[in-house]
């Protein structure tokens, strides 16, 4: 038995939730406007806007999403949400 | 995994893939600009977020018991302004209560009402998942107008649930608090704006934000932002905010009724039922009248908020 009842948050023990995956969603990173739409609406919280390269970085370049596989559960909303379908769902 | 969303509930909780809810939650909680203390009824968000030994919460959380969410946040906040007066604590804490429709429009709806007339100052934010999904799909007093459940299965006998949504909103405003709004988790500009002005309330302020359940309302993962935009532009779920004391939320006297948004041109109301696998049976042809019942009581009630705004 554990004495008392605080649980601190320790994200290292978080379930990883991408096990549950059965489709996976792939960004092309040639199609995605970086326009950051998927981002709110993923209820994983899986999607970050990143820079593929430094090199892109320097060029100013808009940052594309990117998606924690460790997280996704695969469901494709943010395929669905996407206004230029830069997301396709995969069979894992 | 994004920082920045994930700054207050985290990945790793195991709502179904593609629920509703957690971007609500994210939204809301990201417009917090002072500490907050959170108060959970159960349901599918707390069960969820809180499976033993983990938690997804990294702000104080408390859950008490389904019906007394308001309560518990009630004695909550009467101690911090206790230590506040005290000086034992500094600045200002927020305190927010989130509760399924089960935990608000029927069980804790006396809670509820009690923390909202003793005027504690707090958020009190319902996502509407229209039934009792946690414990299977029963119905609630949210639950749609001709809704399959568990508890109101469709059949021959039968089209679904037979009675009529509560208006909890009407419930809420009859409480005069300074500020009440509906939300749409498919509209997060809509809900950032309406969160920030609940927040922002002193005393108490009200939330109804709907949350797609693609578990028991029958639709794939991938829909819920589809289902959701459909209940606001067929006016199923209109957008607005009530200021029930004049100018002290935003509005004023003159705006006591505010719709946020409005579809230029409402869609039929067919549109959001046959998404989902609950309203299945309504498209059978003996059962056509109810969807053009459905369609009148959306149609009726629309009309009735925007006479209420004035316009
Ligand atoms: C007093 C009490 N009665 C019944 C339950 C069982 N129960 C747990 S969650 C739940 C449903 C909650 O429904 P809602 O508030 O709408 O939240 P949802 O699960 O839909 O998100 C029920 C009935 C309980 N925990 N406590
Ligand atoms: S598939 Fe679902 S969980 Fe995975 S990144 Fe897209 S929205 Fe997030
Ligand atoms: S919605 Fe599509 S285009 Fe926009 S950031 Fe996401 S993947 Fe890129
Ligand atoms: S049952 Fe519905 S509301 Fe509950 S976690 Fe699953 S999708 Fe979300
Ligand atoms: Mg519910």
């Amino acid at each position: 038995m554990e004495e008392g009842a605080i649980i601190k948050h320790n994200i290292k023990k978080a379930p990883k939730t991408g096990e549950w995956r059965y489709m996976k969603p792939e960004v092309d990173k040639e199609k995605c406007i970086g326009c950051s739409t998927c981002v709110p609406f993923c209820p994983e919280a899986a999607i970050d806007m990143k820079h593929e390269t430094r090199d892109m970085k320097q060029k100013n370049k808009k940052p594309k999403a990117d998606i924690d596989y460790e997280y996704c559960k695969g469901c494709g909303v943010c395929a669905e949400v996407c206004p230029v379908k830069a997301i396709v769902m995969r069979k894992k | 995994m994004n920082k920045e969303l994930t700054k207050h509930f985290a990945q790793g909780h195991s709502s179904c893939a593609g629920c509703g809810f957690p971007a609500a939650v994210r939204t809301i909680l990201g417009e917090a600009k002072t500490p907050i203390v959170v108060a959970n009824a159960t349901g599918c968000l707390e069960v969820t977020s809180t499976i033993y030994p983990y938690s997804a919460w990294k702000v104080p959380y408390i859950h008490s018991a389904f019906e007394n969410a308001a309560a518990t946040i009630s004695g909550v906040e009467r101690a911090y302004k206790a230590l506040y007066r005290k000086g034992k604590i500094k600045g200002r804490i927020k305190f927010i209560v989130f509760g399924g429709d089960g935990g608000t429009y029927d069980i804790g709806l006396q809670s509820l009402s009690g923390a909202l007339e003793r005027g504690h100052d707090f958020v009190y934010v319902c996502y509407d998942n229209g039934g009792y999904m946690n414990t299977g799909n029963q119905r609630s007093s949210a639950t749609p107008y001709g809704a399959a459940t568990e508890t109101t299965p469709a059949g021959k006998e039968s089209f679904g649930k037979m009675e009529t949504r509560k208006n909890l909103m009407e419930i809420v405003n009859a409480h005069r608090v300074a500020y009440a709004a509906q939300a749409n988790v498919a509209y997060l500009q809509d809900l950032k704006k309406k969160a920030k002005k609940a927040l922002e309330t002193e005393g108490p302020s009200f939330l109804n934000v709907f949350s797609p359940c693609q578990n028991n309302w029958k639709f794939p993962t991938s829909q819920y932002v589809n289902v959701a935009k459909l209940a606001t532009e067929t006016n199923f779920w209109p957008l607005y905010e009530i200021s029930a004391i004049g100018g002290s939320a935003y509005g004023g006297e003159n705006g006591k009724y505010k719709i946020t948004h409005e579809p230029s041109q409402p869609k039929p109301i067919a549109e959001f039922l046959k998404t989902q696998g609950r309203f299945k049976h309504l498209f059978n042809e003996k059962n056509n009248p109810v969807i053009d019942r459905i369609q009148k009581m959306v149609n009726e009630e629309f009309a009735r908020i925007v006479s209420l705004t004035g316009e």
